[in-house]
């Protein structure tokens, strides 16, 4: 294997590299990304880029001066040729490949009402976040938002430190429901009120107000938010789109097995928010973790470095962390809101407590609340339960 | 090996706690505290991976 393509430029992509050069590949390495910035962190975006306190050149992710790779930014993958090995951009150039790492992630899902108008925004990526931030700066000051997991919750949170008046909307009636489930959503619905946050929750939004410029969102039950800005966080879609044709799983993302290989391809790895891999212990899931963009990106390059066979399984515990207002929330593990949870250290009404997810009498996830010194104890916890959960259920 | 770490950029997710114990550690008043700034070379592969790990690439390896 003389040459890599990676198509995508995020953490993934940029970990991969890395990990290539890390692990000895000294052939050609070729990054393709959809956007024009070269790879940078996405969780500032909502906060810390969001309320101003951090610029640009804070959150670029810093490029080793070795790494040796071809960074095509602003190009666009059309299509893969799996048999032909090659990656055709939107404007025809074929990027022939030995090894290919597909790292192309996820993009914000918009609802059936969504429109692109002015004051209207997803949040995904550094664009999306200088254009919410120029909008505040150039005086908006209501906002709806529309969903209440953790991005929506963490821009509620930026936006009222910022002091806008927010309201906060979602389908469900606690925020964070199908995340963490009843108990601690409860605690995040009190989080927001007490910063006096408006919750409109339990009740679908059902279209935008307002002409050339939004004036709020419609609510099914007919009530009408007024709001000069709209941040839209319902969840993510995996860009697959350009896989159409390449006969690979596409269901839920790109299929891939336990080492990130993807399954009934030679050659050819996924990582981060676009892959669906198998993991040992948790089954097959697709992780938008920001942290699974590094150990993925790693794990595939060595895939894709290893001799057939060898690949050797990706076996991280997922780990994400969210920020809101004096609260730093920390998940290990992956909760299911019909785990049972239980509080192990503080209590709910304390400013920090530790919560622990058991399914059948086995840990799945913690939560951690302003714990962050408990964090590494309670992820060696679920990670043993974890391993030992799965070698019983092994045949 | 001498370790710097950018307490700005650190969020003290704990990551490098778990990879690296005994060089990294979070106290209960939520701050990341270094054990050991110049660790034994024994320890470079675990300080490499704590670095690898660290969402928000606080942590820098000086040769």
């Amino acid at each position: 294997m003389r040459s890599v393509v990676i198509v995508g430029a995020s953490l993934a992509g940029f970990s991969a590299a890395k990990s290539l050069r890390k692990h000895g590949f000294d052939g050609s390495i070729v990054v393709v990304g959809d956007e024009p910035h070269p790879p940078y962190q996405r969780p500032p975006l909502s906060k810390q880029f969001l309320a101003g306190t951090w610029d640009r050149p804070r959150i670029d992710l810093r490029l080793p001066d070795t790494l040796g790779a071809e960074w095509m930014l602003g190009a666009r993958a059309a299509s893969l040729d799996a048999n032909r090995r090659e990656v055709v951009l939107d404007d025809g150039r074929q990027l022939p490949f030995g090894g290919l790492v597909i790292a192309t992630g996820a993009r914000a899902r918009k609802p059936r009402w969504y429109a692109e108008r002015p004051g209207v925004f997803t949040l995904r990526t550094l664009d999306d976040a200088i254009a919410i931030r120029d909008h505040v700066r150039a005086g908006a000051r209501r906002f709806a938002i529309v969903g209440a997991g953790f991005i929506g919750s963490e821009v509620t949170a930026t936006l009222r430190a910022l002091g806008c008046d927010v309201t906060l909307l979602d389908v469900d009636p606690l925020p964070m429901l199908r995340v963490l489930g009843e108990p601690l959503a409860r605690v995040c619905l009190r989080a927001h009120e007490a910063h006096g946050v408006r919750c409109e929750l339990g009740v679908a939004v059902e279209g935008l107000t307002g002409e050339s410029s939004v004036e709020g969102v419609r609510l099914a039950d007919g009530r009408v938010i007024d709001a000069d800005g709209i941040v839209v966080g319902t969840g993510v879609v995996p860009n697959v789109e350009w896989l159409r044709d390449s006969g690979i799983d596409l269901r839920e993302g790109v299929a891939c097995d336990a080492a990130c290989a993807v399954k009934g391809a030679d050659r050819i790895v996924a990582a981060g928010d676009v892959a669906r891999c198998d993991h040992p212990y948790f089954g097959s899931h697709r992780v938008e973790h920001w942290n699974n963009g590094i150990t993925q990106g790693d794990a595939a390059a060595q895939t894709l470095l290893a001799a057939p066979g060898d690949a050797a399984p990706h076996v991280a515990i997922p780990f994400f962390w969210s920020d809101q207002y004096d609260s730093k929330l920390q998940v290990v593990g992956l909760p299911s809101p019909t785990d049972t949870m239980h509080v192990v250290e503080g209590s709910l009404d304390a400013p920090r407590f530790v919560a622990l997810y058991e399914r059948d009498g086995v840990a799945t996830a913690a939560f951690l609340c302003n714990s962050m010194h408990r964090a590494a104890a309670y992820t060696a916890i679920v990670e043993a339960a974890a391993r030992e959960a799965a070698h019983a259920g092994a045949p | 090996m001498k370790i710097v770490v950018d307490f700005d950029a650190c969020m003290s997710n704990a990551q490098c706690v778990r990879a690296a114990p005994t060089v990294f550690e979070v106290r209960e008043d939520g701050f990341l505290y270094i054990l050991q700034e110049e660790p034994p070379e024994s320890l470079r592969a675990a300080v490499e991976e704590a670095a690898r790990l660290c969402p928000t690439q606080a942590i820098t390896i000086e040769d």
